[in-house]
């Protein structure tokens, strides 16, 4: 296991306004599964998108050797060219062809005269089928499959473009407990047959259990990187190497003096809209007025999905649960009866699910509570300009006027439209969705800065973000979401995000 | 221990920008002009082209009094069906069955007048009732099964003019009682005497430039309470003396030929209304909001599917009126009728500068659109020009206004 069939050395890669990667290195030895890990954010992805030359070379700094080759990958195809294939997160296959006609898209058995020789193709689908170990029909459209068996197909595609080097993007992360340890089981299978794997993921379970060696990274930089040889593949070591961070962000101060509760949530859990899995499991959790409550958990772990079900029932099917406000349980079916309850949510992806972009900051703020502007269905436009123009002088959203259409302004004061529009809802529970993701550091002190005042205003105020340091910074008492279930719960002063990854990290212990 | 007092560098938040640029902008007309290229482009288009084919057709007759009354008689309902479509097109559906409903309308009403012997208005209320069923029907399907109105509406297409053929056993019914045929070919003339012109018609003009002006001084006022910007004196006189002109213009070439149209006030009454619903309702704020954001606006508690169901049976009942103003001009019922009137309605939507993808249109921007289409068609007839250029004709029309649009859109994508 000496020679590496990869090294990257020194990768930079910079988008307008952030690094998002900084003199990265990685090493591959051949035959080996290679794990990477780090938090959301952290350039695994674009590490990866570098690799496989969805980012062309030139568009970042470093090289790559692949097998003792200087690569300069100008599209994808290259990279699949020399065996490289990267399996994302979101799968790639078209639901309505069959399996067959999925394993050789763009790759296609030619028979005489050019056209596809279907024979061929199902019998080289069915070897390829079971050399994953899937029982399948290869004219199965896969639409019909679940997602833990068009993972196989993905993979069994990535097989037969001969590869080398298998790259596998949380695969495990809409999986259940079955499905995922076969797919371990057949990276094993293949790692015996030569073939080299990267795999990202969160499940540090999963890491330990297969990884012969683990790269942490960090805010776009390497931290280390573990040997299993050396006995350093521990899920304590990765947590370590994942939030070693400095706390360099800052936040504003806050005296805390929570007072009656006014959201509860009892026993909430959520099937999948489409798939046959809990998204959310069980989960409980309160806040109280002047309290900020955060919900810290991976990507996958269910944060969204709990609070857009809460909000209104926007997400997922057959959910049961209880909630509360100020003590009472409310039945809200729909969004506009979560906000006469006084609940507002303001989403983590402001572009596709809170702002009408090609509207103006007027049109916006008024968005979730026409009513209060308007009398008989009559909107009263001045009346509403003055709200709007209100919310720009209190959130000091810099744009020349109200009229100023929002798809053009800059992260931070698209954020602080959306925060205006909630709060012209006068509710009494915010939510809010990774606030500050995507914004530069001096509009996330504003918005911090904002919830402060919103929590000294008596509100309360659920946080949910990926991004520990901003949990601790803001939070009276922090939940911690792992694979849906609530696995912990700590006060601020004994919170630290050694012990939240932990947290994050840990699988259900009663399925063991 | 995190909770650190923000240090030196932390970026003082910055005093928005005053809002005095808008005071002083608006008054500038160039600036007025390119920063709402999008809209004021369809106007200055629809001058260009009314002067075109006025310089084109022999002794200017494209403005004569005679033909200015022939243009509004002739396509006041693709103008009615444009204002209902504008509607459906800025909420991101479309609807294809707009022409067969036409038909069915006009068909019901000739069956219950013509065939039934009742008094004219029967024959009005049947077809607005089978309009609105029709339009309840369609936002059934689109807003509560969720099939996209493309389909819906392609169906009802199909659906609605074999109803038609069934309901006129597929042959013509003419004619109805003269007094049917006053909504579209009636005039309202001589009430008020004058010598070889309507005074009647140039009253309703100078009222309707007085009322514009009031109006328009009044909500000056308001927005000055409110210390919202708005255009200097000088400029809010010129505009208001513009807009007298031009009515005035057109109310005077009326009274020179036969007087006031009835179907104009028909036309005139559901342009102001719509106008200022899409405008000014809390209805018409939430079909902006579903056109430019689904998720965004179902996310901010507006009833999706209540909006939407409402749309098109508001797009069935103003396909009724279409369908009775054009069985009243025709005198009769034709199971043809109709044929492709949606196109004509879609196409002046999008020429006045709605977007394919939902969000963007204005009422008066459909009708500007529709007049284009209008004078365009007239103008070419008057110039004897054959029906199969015609075609390409507005076909191309069609195709530039859009591209227009779209390369609006990518410059101000590009100058941010």
């Amino acid at each position: 296991m000496a020679e590496n069939i990869l090294e990257m050395r020194s990768i930079t890669k910079t988008f307008p306004g952030v690094k998002a990667l900084e003199n990265v290195s990685l090493d591959v030895h051949r035959g080996e599964i290679h794990a990477i890990c780090g938090e959301n954010g952290a350039g695994k992805s674009t590490l990866m998108k570098v690799l496989s030359g969805v980012y062309p070379s030139g568009d970042y700094d470093g090289e790559i050797i692949f097998d003792g080759q200087p690569a300069s990958f100008g599209g994808i195809r290259d990279s699949e060219h020399v065996g490289i294939v990267i399996i994302h997160q979101e799968l790639a296959l078209v639901p309505y062809l069959s399996i067959a006609e999925n394993l050789f898209l763009g790759n296609e058995r030619r028979g005489r005269g050019g056209l596809i020789d279907w024979n061929l193709a199902n019998a080289d689908a069915a070897a390829l089928l079971a050399s994953v170990g899937l029982d399948e029909n290869p004219v199965t459209p896969v639409g019909q499959l679940g997602v833990g068996k068009q993972q196989l197909v993905e993979i069994a595609k990535a097989l037969s473009k001969d590869v080398r080097l298998l790259i596998l993007d949380e695969p495990t992360a809409a999986l259940n407990d079955t499905d995922s340890a076969h797919l371990l089981g057949l990276l094993r299978k293949l790692k015996d047959q030569g073939i080299t794997s990267i795999m990202i993921s969160h499940k540090l379970n999963e890491i330990t259990a297969i990884a012969d060696r683990v790269t942490v990274i960090r805010d776009g930089r390497t931290v280390e990187t573990l040997s299993l040889s050396a006995g350093e593949v521990t899920q304590e070591r990765i947590i370590r190497g994942m939030v070693g961070r400095d706390l360099e962000s800052f936040y504003p101060d806050r005296v805390s003096s929570p007072g009656a509760e006014v959201l509860r949530v009892e026993d909430w859990t959520v099937w999948h809209p489409t798939q046959d899995r809990k998204v959310v499991d069980n989960a409980s959790f309160s806040v109280r007025a002047g309290e900020v409550v955060g919900i810290a958990g991976l990507m996958g772990a269910g944060r969204t999905e709990l609070a857009m079900s809460i909000f209104g029932r926007s997400y997922g099917r057959d959910i049961s649960g209880h909630v509360f406000v100020h003590g009472e349980e409310i039945k809200s079916r729909t969004v506009a009866e979560a906000i006469s309850h006084g609940i507002a949510y303001a989403t983590e992806d402001r572009k596709r699910y809170g702002l009408n972009l090609i509207e103006d900051i007027r049109r916006n703020v008024s968005a979730a509570a026409l009513g209060k502007l308007s009398r008989h269905g009559w909107v009263n436009a001045n009346e509403e300009t003055k709200v709007a123009e209100q919310s720009r002088r209190d959130m000091n959203i810099k744009a020349p006027t109200v009229m100023s259409i929002v798809g053009k302004l800059s992260g931070g004061n698209q954020q602080k439209v959306v925060l205006s529009k909630w709060l012209f809802t006068d509710p009494d529970v915010l939510i809010l969705d990774e606030p500050t993701r995507g914004i530069d550091v001096g509009a996330k002190y504003e918005i911090y800065t904002i919830i402060n005042r919103l929590v000294a205003a008596g509100k309360a105020v659920v946080v949910i973000s990926s991004e520990l340091p901003e949990l601790l910074g803001t939070c009276d008492r922090i939940y911690t979401l792992s694979a849906g279930r609530m696995t912990g719960q700590l006060p601020i002063h004994e919170a630290t995000q050694e012990r939240l990854m932990e947290l994050m990290t840990k699988e259900r212990e009663s399925v063991g | 221990m995190t909770r650190t007092a923000p240090p030196e560098a932390d970026p003082t938040p910055q005093e928005p920008a005053p809002a005095v640029a808008l005071h002083t902008g608006t008054s500038d007309l160039r600036a007025l002009l390119t920063r709402n290229l999008r809209t004021s482009g369809i106007y200055i288009a629809f001058v260009a082209i009314v002067a075109l084919f006025w310089l084109l057709t022999t002794n200017h007759v494209s403005l004569s009094p005679g033909n200015i009354t022939n243009i509004v008689l002739q396509y006041s309902y693709i103008l009615v069906l444009a204002i209902g479509m504008v509607i459906v097109i800025i909420a991101g559906h479309i609807d294809l069955s707009v022409g067969s409903v036409v038909a069915l309308t006009g068909a019901v009403s000739a069956v219950v007048v013509i065939r039934g012997g009742n008094p004219w208005w029967v024959g009005v209320l049947a077809a607005l009732v089978v309009g609105i069923a029709v339009g309840a029907w369609h936002g059934f399907w689109v807003a509560y099964v969720g099939i996209p109105a493309f389909i819906v509406t392609l169906a009802g297409m199909l659906l609605f003019r074999g109803l038609t053929q069934e309901v006129l056993d597929n042959i013509s019914l003419s004619p109805f009682p003269p007094a049917y045929g006053k909504v579209a070919t009636g005039f309202l003339n001589g009430l008020l005497g004058g010598n070889g012109y309507d005074a009647f018609t140039l009253l309703v003009g100078a009222i309707c430039v007085g009322a514009y002006a009031v109006s328009g001084f009044r909500t000056r006022l308001a927005r000055i309470k409110y210390s919202q910007p708005v255009e200097s004196f000088p400029l809010f006189v010129a505009k208001v003396v513009l807009v007298g002109v031009v009515v005035m213009y057109f109310a005077w070439q009326l009274a020179h030929a036969r007087g006031l149209p009835i179907v104009l006030i028909i036309l005139g009454v559901l342009i102001l209304v719509y106008g200022v619903v899409t405008k000014r309702t809390v209805f018409g704020r939430q079909v902006y909001a579903i056109g430019g954001n689904l998720a965004a606006a179902q996310l901010s508690g507006v009833k999706v599917k209540v909006v939407n169901f409402w749309i098109f049976v508001n797009m069935g009942f103003l396909s009724a009126v279409a369908g009775i103003i054009f069985s009243s001009r025709t005198n009769g019922a034709q199971p043809a009728a109709g044929n492709m009137f949606e196109l004509d309605a879609i196409a002046a939507c999008f020429i006045g500068g709605a977007a394919v993808t939902g969000g963007v249109g204005t009422v008066a921007g459909a009708m500007v659109g529709a007049l284009i289409m209008a004078v365009m068609s007239n103008g070419m007839q008057l110039m004897n020009v054959d029906q199969p250029i015609q075609s390409v004709v507005k076909g191309l029309v069609l195709l530039l206004a859009v591209a227009f649009d779209v390369y609006n859109k990518r410059r101000a994508g590009a100058s941010r």
